[in-house]
C-alpha cells in the first residue's frame, strides 16, 4: 500500500532548482510506493511554509532550527548521489 | 530534452576559451553579450551579479572543472535564452549547497529565463547535459561554437551519439 506525504521543495527562487529536484524525487518516491504531495517555496520562506511537511527537500542553505526533517542536496542537479539522496528521503518519509 | 537546449542557446551567445580574472567577468561579459543581442535589459548583468553573491550557483561535479547556472529574477529578461562560456582557466564559484566554499568553473551556462516552465526545461537539459559522463571535459576541450551545439545535442537526434545521457 502506498503512503502519502508532504514534501516542501526549496531553492533560491522557489521556482527554478526546486522544480528539477520536485520532478526527480516525485518520479522516483512514486517507483518506492510513496505519493509525495510537493510544495515550493524560496529556501528564504521555508519557515512560514512549514505547516503539514513532513520532510524539507533544499538546494541551498535552509534557515538553522527548522524542528522539521531536511535534506539539503545537489544530487538531483549534478547526478551525482543521486540513489543515496534518494534512499535518505525514502528513509525520512517512511519513518 | 538536450534538444531543446540546442535550441535555445544562440551560436552568437556561445564564447570559447574566455579568459576571465573572477566569476563576476563572465557574468558580466555573458550578460553583455545576451544584452547586446536583444535577449536581457541593461539591469540583467547587476541582478545576477547581485544574486551571485547572494544564492550562488555553482554546481560541484566531483571534478577538476564544474558548472555553474547563474541566473536571476524574470523581471529583468526580455526574451527566454542561454549563454555558454567556457573557460580558458577555471574561476571560483561559490557552492549552490554552502555558499562558504568555492567551486572551481570551467564551464558557465547563463539562462535568460522569464517563463517558469520553460525555465525548468532549459535547466533540466542543461542537468541532463552536465550528467553526462565527460561531457563538461569535452565542452571545454570544444574548438568551435559547432562542436559545442554537438556535445549538448544536436534536433531529433540526427547525430546518436550526442543524445547524452546514454552515453
Amino acid at each position: 500500500m502506498s503512503i502519502r506525504k508532504r514534501v516542501l521543495f526549496s531553492c533560491g527562487t522557489g521556482i527554478a532548482t526546486s522544480t528539477v529536484v520536485s520532478n526527480a524525487v516525485v518520479e522516483a518516491m512514486k517507483e518506492r510506493g510513496i505519493e509525495i504531495d510537493a510544495r515550493q517555496c524560496k529556501a528564504t520562506e521555508v519557515r512560514s511554509e512549514l505547516g503539514g511537511i513532513d520532510l524539507v527537500v533544499s538546494t541551498t542553505q535552509l534557515p538553522d532550527n527548522l524542528g522539521v526533517p531536511h535534506i539539503t542536496t545537489l544530487a538531483f542537479l549534478t547526478g551525482m548521489g543521486k540513489a543515496e539522496a534518494l534512499d535518505r528521503i525514502e528513509s525520512e518519509l517512511r519513518d | 530534452m538536450s534538444a531543446s537546449l540546442v535550441q535555445e542557446l544562440d551560436p552568437e551567445a556561445i564564447l570559447l576559451g574566455v579568459e576571465a580574472n573572477d566569476r563576476e567577468e563572465v557574468i558580466r561579459l555573458l550578460a553583455g553579450r545576451l544584452e547586446r543581442l536583444g535577449y536581457v535589459k541593461p539591469s540583467f548583468a547587476e541582478a545576477v551579479v547581485e544574486r551571485e553573491r547572494k544564492l550562488p550557483t555553482g554546481l560541484p561535479l566531483g571534478r577538476q572543472v564544474n558548472v555553474a547556472v547563474p541566473h536571476t529574477d524574470p523581471v529583468h529578461v526580455l526574451k527566454p535564452g542561454v549563454a555558454l562560456a567556457t573557460l580558458a582557466a577555471p574561476v571560483d564559484f561559490a557552492n549552490m549547497e554552502d555558499a562558504d566554499e568555492a567551486v572551481p568553473v570551467g564551464v558557465v551556462f547563463m539562462l535568460a529565463l522569464n517563463h517558469k516552465d520553460r525555465q525548468i526545461e532549459m535547466l533540466q537539459a542543461v542537468m541532463t547535459a552536465i550528467q553526462a559522463p565527460e561531457t563538461v571535459e569535452r565542452l571545454v576541450a570544444a574548438g568551435s561554437v559547432a562542436e559545442i551545439r554537438g556535445l549538448l545535442g544536436t534536433q531529433s537526434g540526427t547525430r546518436s551519439e550526442t543524445m547524452g545521457e546514454n552515453q
